[in-house]
């Protein structure tokens, strides 16, 4: 891609970008949020028309008016916001636009041979499972496995490892290091530096819509790329933690069972209490039943069984920021103020106030560092992590007496992640209850004062933070009791 | 496609020449209702002048076209609002029937009422109509799963039937001749605007327009129609409910076409009788879907359609083209707007 160029209203995304990837090459492509990674990428795979610039491949100029143009030239790409249609099964998916595939293969040999096929990639799926039933770490298998029916010799992976845990994280990379021994060129989009440096041949930084450069990863460290994407020294200090007084329940689950699909409860008999100024941290591999326990938490969906006592406002991050957080169409202002625009100042006299709207979704903008071109901007055109920062300021700006954040930093930078993280613990110092619930045991671990482990719908273990074994941990996610912990089930949770 | 609502199109074309794409649409419009007109043997260029000159000509024609603009702005206003709210009211036909048949029925049966009195009952019996008929598809969908498409499309068979019924057999004039009620009592007519034919319905109308943009964009109520609209399940887990949201949008819309149906039968036609509507309900689904959703955007196609209808009055007086071309052109119209608007969006 040379010298690539693409305006919005009000943004240039990218500006005079290059970029190379070389036959067989892991590239790792970083950026903070809002960089123009994913629009350099689709401009690639073409969805967007570049205003400026050229695409070659394999040295030849070539053009791509849609997508397909793209997916015949090879190029496969694994969106950071999933492109499947949740009515249709997994393998409906797979040949989706290939209708001769669907002619000629009947269900059963096409199951088979899907089955087959993601085997070979260590990728563990059901092509029978209609795509709303997956959980989101589960559905981007799909999109990947999806790219690799296609055949692509170039594949783009948006933030891929946002939504796996380190066990499934380590299963993708092999499956890339198996692809790219075979001559597929893959690009990583990531915001996780170690996982990069680890991963790709070749790294290219993107700053503000402009390319900083091309390395090697062999020749680099985390410090050196988050200077290359911020352009100056970023701390990664643990924070502090601050003592607490008078703790007192704020959030209490009792016995919570919820009915899943398939006979098998999707939680089974959960039963946790979050005091004030603590935070609790649900660890778990995705589709365990997290969904569920936030949507029960929140009462989008009635537990079948036990209670859920709440005290004061609950804020609520969601795990899935656009069928629970955003609305597309709305601007940032509005979405800002989803839940505060008919309290006062906001409204008077029963009309809404445009202008101390505005005020004060400048001033969640300035504070949590979303980079947008203005508050009126329709939050669909946010980049990925400007997007997840919005959510986060309408919540976390309320002052709320519990707050359940789950994936709350998925797709962020290490600069947003830092500044969120901080906000929580700031809460917390504040006497908020959190719920913590999240598949990246770092955050896990960097936040949290005790930790449950979910499996299969259950709370499987309880874990002190500052006591916690990351082994015993991942065993436990991974549904094997270690000795030492099956004998202090419940006993923490008083 | 999926839960992102990312717009992952391309976007080739400079922002510009999309804002310019709907008017695009209205030439390719023209044109092509150039030829269907051409076929009927008359000049097109010749056509298009009656035609502007019949609609908007003098202040005759132009009160004539806001005239017919009035009933299909009030009903394209109303269902701006349940569109935005993504709620297919399609009954609007109905609603305006039965609107116009309370109105109506209180008129007759209380012909001594005071004018100012009158006109008050007559206007609440209007929207009460409107309101009731959309009710019954709002809790047809709630209580029983019927598609509010398709209660609310069945209903319009109801509405105009139960019209033709109440003129033919309980309120028939006993010493008319034609299958109508007796003529409505003086204090039933829309006062009329400084001597003009234009009546207060007219303003009121025009007075719509600003109301129901403030409601969508500056009041909470409308915030939330707005959000169950746009993002049913994000409005839902900030407490938003999208069931009772997506009803009221519904009863503010069918309130406004019973209205529209009380304005018409308290001037135009001063009695009940077969025939009291052109299709208003079904031309106001366009007007609001060709103005974008937008009141502003409403008001303009309220009056495009209405100078189409009035136009091509003059055009088939003057030059003997059939009514149906203005038919033609209209829904070349509306394909072509939208045509326009969906080539802008990638
Ligand atoms: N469709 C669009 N319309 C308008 N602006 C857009 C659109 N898509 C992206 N942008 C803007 O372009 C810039 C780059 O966005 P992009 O999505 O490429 O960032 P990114 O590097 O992928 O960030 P993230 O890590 O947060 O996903 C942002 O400022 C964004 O607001
Ligand atoms: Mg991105």
């Amino acid at each position: 891609m040379i010298d690539i160029t693409k305006r919005f209203p009000g943004v240039v995304a990218n500006q005079g970008v290059n970029f190379a990837v070389q036959g067989g090459e892991i590239h790792g492509l970083l950026g903070e949020n809002g960089a123009g990674k994913t629009t350099l990428m689709n401009i690639l795979c073409g969805l967007y028309r570049p205003d400026q610039g050229q695409i070659q491949l394999q040295g030849r100029p070539v053009q791509f008016h849609r997508p397909a143009d793209a997916i015949a030239a090879g190029i496969g790409m694994v969106h950071q916001h999933f492109q499947l249609v949740e009515r249709f099964t997994v393998a409906e998916n797979l040949v989706l636009g290939e209708r001769k595939q669907l002619w000629r293969d009947n269900p059963k040999r096409l199951h088979q041979r899907l089955r087959q096929l993601a085997s070979r990639y260590g990728l563990d799926l059901d092509p029978a499972m209609p795509v709303w039933q997956l959980s989101v770490g589960q559905q981007q298998r799909v999109e990947i496995l999806k790219a690799l029916y296609r055949q692509a010799r170039v594949l783009i992976l948006d933030e891929p490892t946002a939504v796996l845990t380190p066990q499934e994280t380590q299963g993708l990379i092999a499956t890339l290091q198996q692809l790219a021994a075979q001559g597929t060129s893959i690009i990583f989009i990531s915001h996780k530096l170690n996982e990069v440096l680890a991963v790709c041949d070749r790294i290219t930084v993107l700053r503000d819509g402009q390319t900083m450069g091309t390395v090697a990863a062999a020749d680099c460290d985390t410090h050196r790329l988050a200077e290359m994407m911020v352009g100056r020294e970023v701390d990664f200090t643990r924070p502090e933690r601050a003592s607490r007084d008078r703790p007192e329940p704020r959030l209490r689950l009792e016995a919570v069972s919820v009915q899943g699909h398939h006979q098998r409860p999707a939680l089974d008999a959960i039963s946790l209490t979050v005091h004030s100024g603590e935070i609790v941290g649900i660890a778990g591999v995705d589709g365990n039943g997290q969904r569920e326990l936030e949507e029960v938490i929140v009462g989008l969906r009635p537990p079948n069984q036990g209670t859920i006592h709440s005290q004061g406002t609950l804020a609520h991050i969601p795990s899935d920021r656009y069928t629970m957080g955003l609305i597309g169409a709305f601007s940032v202002t509005e979405n800002l103020l989803l839940r505060d625009y008919r309290y006062p100042p906001f409204q008077r006299r029963g009309m809404l106030r445009p202008k101390v709207m505005a005020q004060q979704a400048m001033t969640l903008v300035n504070d949590y560092l979303v980079r947008t071109p203005s508050v009126q901007t329709p939050s669909r055109q946010l980049s990925g992590g400007n997007a997840q920062k919005v959510v986060i300021a309408r919540e976390l700006s309320r002052q709320p007496q519990v707050i359940l954040a789950a994936q709350p930093t998925r797709g962020l930078d290490v600069g947003a992640i830092d500044y969120v993280h901080a906000q929580l613990m700031a809460q917390r110092d504040a006497g908020a209850a959190i719920l913590l619930i999240s598949t990246e045991l770092d955050e896990i671990l960097r936040l949290c004062d005790r930790i449950a482990v979910l499996y299969e719908g259950q709370i499987v273990g309880w874990a002190n933070a500052a006591t916690a074994n990351v082994n015993h941990l991942g065993l436990m996610m991974a549904g094997k009791h270690p000795p030492e912990t099956l004998s202090i089930p419940m006993a923490h949770d008083r | 496609m999926t839960a992102d609502p990312s717009p992952l199109a391309p976007t080739s074309l400079s922002p510009r020449l999309k804002a310019l794409a709907p008017a695009l649409g209205v030439l390719i419009a023209l044109f092509l209702s150039s030829i269907v007109i051409a076929l009927s043997g008359v000049n097109p260029l010749e056509a298009y002048q009656t035609f502007m000159a019949g609609a908007f000509g003098g202040s005759r024609q132009i009160t004539e076209t806001l005239l017919k603009a009035t009933p299909i702005l009030i009903i394209a206003l109303g269902l701006t609002i349940a569109f935005q709210a993504r709620v297919w009211n399609i009954g609007a036909e109905g609603q305006y029937h039965i609107g116009a048949l309370l109105a109506g029925t209180v008129a007759l049966v209380q012909p001594d009422l005071p004018a100012p009195i009158m006109m008050l009952a007559m206007v609440l019996a209007g929207l009460g109509g409107g309101l009731l008929w959309s009710l019954i598809a709002g809790l047809l969908q709630l209580k029983r799963g019927v598609n509010l498409i398709i209660g609310t499309l069945m209903l319009n068979y109801i509405g105009i039937l139960l019209v033709q019924y109440v003129a033919r057999v309980p309120l028939r004039d006993p010493n008319g001749f034609l299958p109508e009620t007796a003529r409505f009592a003086a204090t039933a007519q829309l006062p009329r605007l400084f001597g003009t034919r234009l009546h207060i319905g007219v303003l009121l109308a025009l007075l719509l327009v600003p109301l129901t943009y403030l409601l969508l964009w500056r009041t909470p109520l409308g915030f939330r129609l707005r959000a169950v609209g746009n993002g049913p399940t994000v409005a839902r887990s900030v407490g938003i409910w999208p069931h009772r949201h997506r009803l009221i949008a519904l009863l503010i819309s069918g309130s406004l076409a019973g209205l529209a149906g009380m304005i018409e039968i308290s001037y135009t036609y001063l009695r009940l009788r077969p025939n009291i509507s052109d299709g208003y309900g079904f031309t106001g689904i366009l007007v609001a879907l060709l103005g974008q959703l937008s009141p502003i955007g409403t008001l303009i196609a309220a009056v495009l359609f209405s100078a189409l209808v009035v136009g091509a009055q003059a055009l088939n007086v003057t030059l003997q083209v059939p009514v149906a071309v203005a038919g033609v052109l209209q829904a070349l119209l509306v394909l072509g707007v939208l045509a326009g608007n969906a080539i802008a969006k990638r």
